[in-house]
């Protein structure tokens, strides 16, 4: 891990979530093949198709799913005897529908605290702080029956913070909203792993929207671990520069090239194209080449990888 | 959940000022951060008597909306009415034991007995079951049968508290009519062990049909018919069974009913006087059979019920 990402570590160190070899098989269905991971504290992204063991791997880390084999542990509790204990200090938002509809938020959220081991008094007073945290203010004290999707799915990780737990396990939060829903969702997610300082383990078949609020993300698919990375080496700085002029971006690129220069020109025709970063020389070649041909610098940048690319390259 | 103070205090010693975050303005509470919890956990018994105690409590309606309380209330009446006027008749006429047991009463308040398990028990377990509400509870400090064994001993405690009241005023009118207090606290206590036995009984019936039956209302309906037809069904066959001199026969019919097999069993275990004397266990073996019927379905009921919750408590 980068140490430069600014990553809230709750308590302790190490990693956060730690699977060795881990398989679980329903009679010939495999969910999870030998999956050995490590995922560090702060925001980490469980990215996978409908299917591919994201659930599974949920219900066994909060010890309700004994595993065939292999070992995981959670805070640095194994997860096929201390589920108790892990259950108490992590929260789980599931992907199903879980609300009744004839309680409010605020009675059911006071409740589930209560459930959580949380006193009377305790439990009132984190249920309000956390319904607000989440977002919801007046509307909580009406009957969850009456809620939209993005208001049901607030009460849900509610539930899941309210015990202020160190790790939450949130499954396909994001599920069944639309775009501006998803968005204030994410955001939210972002927040419980900078500002709550509570470690997340997030999943979606979605890797484009789990780029923009993981520290990490691992991949699986089919119950087998395609990738563990820090999101911030993925998209580190790459080899190359994006540089758009103002006009006769063909020509640059004619100058570029007879100098040597490696430039590779969407097919669109636009004025932006990307020059590969040999040495700082091309930097020079470029201001040189625009300042002959007299058009306009618009930007020069250096050129940050997208996971997604990272990914479509893997599969290829 | 409804004496709820949902306006928390400020806590102390944390910033006003310290906006973190999007918060809408506006809001009259100051945004001062999320704050981490370090008070007290507690474990697995208090989260399972406090869930114990929730079940009760919304048994009778207690922290629900005001149309919830009508039914168990209205039942409670009916059943601790009939002890005071009992009590009052005592009084006035005198005699020397009153005109009903402390276990007859169970048998003769049965349908206000039904009803009140009927509306009770799929309010304990058909709502989480119908919306999913499971895994909420089963990521949580507890485990599968922490959940069973709460919502069970809160029904079997929200029962005998319905039984033991009218059967404690049956006592109370009784000392005051100036009856032999022996006899009467010994006819009290056994009453009170039937009681406790009937409510166990009715509880795991009742959920286990609940449970099966996840929509409260098809829950309600499912359970009184099966109490009524049961009764129906053993009477007609101790009534047949007796026509046709088969009398061994008729007193084991008794013990399809739950009511009837609880009064079978005051008579062989207690001595009680049987509200049907014709069907009432004689000898050993009866009693035996009646024993052996109400562990039997017991087991039976309680294990339909953990069998469900194996299902239903996968996430």
């Amino acid at each position: 891990m980068s140490p430069s990402a600014s990553e809230p570590v709750p308590t302790g160190s190490g990693p956060a979530i730690v699977a060795r070899g881990l398989t679980k098989r329903f009679g010939k269905v495999t969910a999870l093949s030998d999956l050995t991971v490590e995922m560090p504290t702060g925001v980490v992204g469980l990215v996978g198709a409908n299917g591919a063991g994201k659930s599974t791997l949920i219900k066994i880390l909060l010890g309700l799913l004994p595993p065939t084999s292999g070992e995981a542990r959670i805070l640095g509790l194994d997860a096929a005897t201390d589920g108790l204990a892990i259950r108490q200090v992590v929260g789980y938002m599931p992907e199903s529908d879980c609300l009744p509809p004839d309680v409010s938020a605020t009675e059911l959220v006071v409740h589930l605290a209560r459930m959580s081991g949380l006193p009377g008094t305790a439990a009132r007073e984190r249920a309000a702080d956390t319904l607000r945290h989440v977002g919801l203010y007046e509307e909580r004290y009406r009957p969850i029956g009456g809620y939209s999707t993005g208001m049901k799915q607030r009460v849900k990780l509610a539930q899941a913070l309210v015990h202020d737990p160190r790790l939450v396990l949130l499954d396909e939060p994001t599920n069944g909203l639309d775009p501006a829903g998803r968005d204030e969702m994410l955001e939210l997610i972002r927040r419980i792993g900078t500002e709550f300082g509570i470690s997340v383990l997030v999943t979606s078949h979605l890797l484009g929207e789990l780029e923009r609020i993981a520290d990490h993300v691992v991949v699986i698919e089919s119950g087998v671990l395609q990738r563990s990375t820090s999101t911030a080496e993925a998209t580190a700085l790459s080899g190359s520069v994006l540089v758009e002029v103002t006009d006769r971006a063909a020509d640059v690129v004619a100058r570029l090239r007879a100098s040597g220069a490696q430039v590779e020109v969407p097919d669109d025709g636009a004025t932006t194209f990307a020059v590969d970063l040999a040495d700082e020389a091309v930097l020079d070649a470029v201001a040189a080449a625009a300042a002959d041909l007299g058009v306009g610098l618009v930007r020069m940048q250096r050129r940050r990888h997208h996971l997604t690319e990272l990914f479509r390259e893997a599969a290829r | 959940m409804s004496d709820l103070q949902p306006a928390a205090a400020p806590a102390p010693g944390v910033p006003a000022g310290a906006p973190a975050g999007g918060a809408p303005a506006g809001d009259v509470i100051h945004d001062i951060g999320f704050r981490h919890y370090d008070g007290p956990r507690y474990g697995r018994g208090w989260i399972v008597r406090s869930l114990l105690v929730d079940t009760v409590r919304g048994v009778f309606g207690l922290g629900r909306p005001a149309r919830s309380k009508v039914m168990p209330w209205a039942l409670v009446a009916i059943l601790a009415v009939p002890p005071i006027i009992i009590g009052l008749i005592v009084l006035l006429v005198g005699g020397d034991d009153p005109p009903i047991t402390y276990t007859q009463f169970l048998y003769q308040f049965n349908v206000p007995i039904s009803l009140f398990v009927a509306g009770a028990a799929p309010y304990a377990v058909s709502r989480d079951l119908r919306h999913g509400v499971l895994p909420l509870y089963l990521s949580r400090p507890l485990v599968r049968t922490d959940y069973v064994a709460a919502r069970y001993g809160g029904l079997v405690l929200a029962v005998f508290a319905i039984l033991a009241v009218p059967q404690t005023l049956l006592l109370i009118a009784a000392l005051l009519a100036k009856l032999d207090v022996g006899a009467q606290l010994v006819g009290w206590a056994g009453g009170l062990a039937m009681s406790a036995l009937l409510a166990l009984l009715l509880s795991a019936v009742g959920l286990a049909i609940a449970a099966f039956t996840p929509r409260r209302g098809l829950g309600v309906a499912a359970i009184i018919t099966v109490l009524i037809v049961v009764q129906g069904f053993s009477f007609a066959l101790s009534g047949l069974a007796y026509g046709q001199d088969a009398e061994g026969l008729a007193v084991l019919a008794g013990a399809l009913d739950p009511y009837r097999l609880i009064d079978g069993l005051a008579v062989w275990l207690l001595g009680a006087d049987p509200v049907i004397p014709d069907f009432a266990p004689t000898d050993a073996g009866q009693g035996a059979v009646f024993v052996l019927v109400y562990v039997v379905a017991l087991a039976a009921f309680g294990g339909l019920l953990l069998q469900r919750y194996r299902k239903a408590g996968r996430l």
